[in-house]
């Protein structure tokens, strides 16, 4: 097949679009800088700093925040986030400590070890026997917290996210299964539901990409992304949702871009609702914007990082 | 053909040409959760791949 706009090979094939590698990364590219450009999601005052743990999506979403930030003069920087996972986490972080290197990128780092004084792997198994807990929700409560404490204290206005596409859709389809629409009026391309200094507005510049073009995108730009696999994803609500709407896609392609793009519509009425609700108060114990009287973080130290032997 | 299937680490030798479609089917993988090589080059999975290629099937799913 050949590419749409030259006479070269296609590289990719979706939904009526053939590109070769060269017209694929344009077009991959200028669509995260519409994204970008339509949500204002990245401004000229903005201090941005990425989220990232090295895999296909962090890296990529990097990459194009970088130029995008370098093209308009806006400071930025890489945070990566240690949760200790042993055989996991270790690797991926070798790869971006490499991609930074390569590509004078600032990195910061933080740890659950340093910041809550135990890996994930520590508290994993106290988790599921004792609380009930799957790691996948402990690693959440820990990561969102860390990324959002440590943005704001290094005075980030942004902090960007390489959710794509599947991510969305899979927590779209999540929260509506647990009949939890409040969490779907939190999603987006800019993610929350009210403003509030203590956190740090998130943003997801490849909101609208699919993680099977970011891939592509990695492999066409030579970035070293090693498949490593959490060892705990098959215990995640996640894995399951992903695999169905996979074979939904299958049979009827452009099922999730659907999916997305009605959901958008409807956002903003969902974002209203629910802003009427939300009132902060602050976490006795560290301060942070919260619902109720100590933040799901600090609980959850207090849960399982003075408990778990 | 020289099969490396990178989610399960996983080679296998297969002693025909398909094409991509064909050898995903055969193994059971959705084509959407994938991205085929041919030779070090990707290329789409209607492409015939012949019995001595070197193929390798990269998994397109965050891994965590």
């Amino acid at each position: 097949m050949q590419c749409n706009h030259c006479e070269e090979k296609a590289v990719y094939h979706e939904l009526g679009r053939a590109y070769c590698k060269n017209h694929f990364l344009s077009y991959f590219e200028e669509k995260v800088e519409k994204t970008i450009k339509k949500y204002k999601l990245i401004e000229k005052n903005d201090h941005v700093c990425v989220a990232t743990s090295g895999g296909k999506d962090s890296l990529a979403v990097l990459y194009t925040t970088m130029k995008y930030c370098r093209k308009h003069e806006i400071p930025f920087f890489a945070l990566a986030i240690d949760e200790g996972i042993a055989l996991y986490r270790d690797h991926t972080l070798e790869d971006l400590k490499k991609f930074c290197d390569q590509h004078d990128i600032p990195l910061q780092s933080v740890s659950f070890k340093e910041k809550f004084g135990k890996t994930l792997d520590e508290v994993q198994n106290h988790a599921i026997t004792v609380l009930n807990k799957k790691p996948c929700t402990v690693c959440g409560i820990f990561r969102r917290t860390l990324l959002n404490r440590t943005a704001r204290e290094i005075k980030a206005t942004k902090l960007v996210t390489g959710h794509n596409l599947d991510d969305e859709a899979q927590t779209l389809l999540m929260n509506l299964l647990k009949g939890n629409m409040r969490h779907n009026a939190a999603l987006g391309p800019l993610t929350g539901l009210s403003e509030n200094e203590g956190f740090v507005p998130r943003v997801k510049p490849l909101y609208h990409i699919s993680e099977r073009e970011t891939r592509l995108y990695c492999v066409l730009r030579g970035f070293e992304v090693n498949f490593h696999e959490c060892p705990n994803i098959h215990l995640s609500f996640r894995a399951g949702v992903r695999d169905m709407l996979n074979e939904l896609e299958n049979k009827s392609p452009g099922a999730k871009h659907g999916m997305i793009n009605a959901f958008l519509e409807i956002l903003p009425d969902l974002k209203k609702k629910y802003r009427e609700e939300k009132k902060f108060k602050y976490c006795k114990k560290c301060n942070d914007p919260c619902a109720g009287e100590t933040c799901n973080a600090c609980k959850q130290e207090e849960e399982l990082c003075k408990e778990a032997k | 053909m020289h099969v490396f299937i990178e989610k399960e680490n996983r080679e296998i030798e297969l002693k025909k040409a398909c094409t991509g479609i064909e050898l995903l089917k055969e193994l059971k993988i959705n084509p959407n959760t994938v991205l085929l090589m041919k030779n070090e080059e990707i290329v789409l999975a209607d492409e015939m791949l012949p019995e001595d290629a070197k193929v390798t099937i990269l998994s397109v799913i965050s891994g965590g």
